[in-house]
């Protein structure tokens, strides 16, 4: 497993950073990441309660954070989410689209729902919120939309149609909008995770998280911080040249 | 208070880079300061921000001049 002390360091000490789905998971990685590297974070998901420990955990490491609990896919909560941290923070440098869900299941018995609640949770809210950042961004001209594709968006995987048109509907987003916005000083780029251990992985079971092991030449799932080192990279200086890229975090897994 | 004109001279000035003398009402966005898409959006977003005025798409179209934009604000404007 990687040294800490070999990993990444960028100082964003200054910087403003909007984080969605940051109560658990690979969001709540890259919070605290983002903390730790001196950004003030703001924590967005439905549960504040869980917001609450990862806020803490920012707060522990020496970092700031405020919390925001809010449904991702309402456009007038959208809105107001940015309106705070705004409002709050007095600028907004690095947003950070990863909430997401997954309601996995093969496309003769997908539900209307499972359909629709995953391209809301998952796409819908990175429109929402990189529309809302852009006018904020424009302004200062300068920012980072970092958007959380996933593998699913790249390869098909049976059970997620619903998941993979997200993730791959996040790709085209990205490259049209890093277009867009370029002439700015503001950079979009995505994150296409392979196998992280997190809730959602494990939701998936023992039996099959040993199948998805042996597709990967790594072979070992990854870690929620090795996707957070990834947006460090990209919300840094060094990623300046660096908008309408798909940086895929995966073990080797779509090699 | 300074007046619609100036203020949106003052606008058009920051957002394009243009010297403020150079903007008169008959000024075009486009074809005498070189404004692309992005920047028109951004100008109508600073506009509708300054006066608190919404200008809606069709009517941002149809504004091509300083002088236009002026007169858009003047019909439309709360403050």
């Amino acid at each position: 497993m990687a040294d800490v002390n070999r990993r990444i360091q960028v100082d964003l000490s200054g910087q403003v950073a909007l984080v969605t789905g940051a109560s658990r998971g690979i969001g709540k990685a890259i919070a605290i990441a983002l903390g730790k590297s001196g950004a003030v974070v703001a924590c967005l998901a439905r549960n504040e309660e869980k917001l609450k420990e990862t806020a803490a955990e920012i707060t522990a490491a020496g970092g700031k954070a405020s919390i925001h609990a809010c449904d991702v896919t309402n456009s007038e909560a959208a809105q107001a989410a940015v309106d705070a941290v705004v409002e709050q923070h007095g600028r907004l440098d690095v947003v950070v689209n990863n909430a997401g869900i997954t309601k996995d299941t093969l496309l003769p018995i997908m539900s209307d729902d499972d359909w629709d609640q995953v391209i809301a949770a998952n796409l819908r809210s990175v429109f929402l919120f990189s529309r809302a950042a852009a006018k904020v961004m424009m302004r200062q001209r300068s920012g980072r939309i970092i958007n959380m594709s996933s593998v699913s968006g790249l390869v098909g995987n049976p059970g997620q149609s619903n998941y993979s048109a997200s993730k791959a509907g996040i790709i085209g987003f990205t490259q049209t909008v890093a277009r867009e916005l370029a002439k700015r000083k503001i950079t979009v780029n995505a994150i296409c995770p392979g196998f992280i251990a997190t809730d959602m992985a494990e939701a998936l079971g023992p039996a099959i998280i040993d199948e998805v092991k042996k597709r990967i030449p790594i072979q070992r799932i990854g870690e929620a911080h090795e996707i957070a080192d990834a947006v460090l990279y990209l919300a840094s200086d060094s990623a300046s040249y660096i908008t309408g890229q798909v940086i895929t975090v995966d073990g080797g897994m779509t090699a | 208070m300074a007046s619609i004109m100036e203020r949106v001279t003052d606008i058009v000035s920051e957002q394009l880079g243009v010297d403020k003398d150079k903007i008169t009402a008959e000024t075009s966005f486009v074809n005498d300061l070189g404004a692309d898409s992005l920047d028109t959006v951004e100008l109508v977003m600073e506009l509708e921000e300054e006066f608190d005025i919404n200008i809606p798409d069709d009517a941002a179209e149809k504004i091509q001049t300083v002088g236009q934009a002026v007169a858009f604000i003047e019909q439309n404007s709360r403050s």
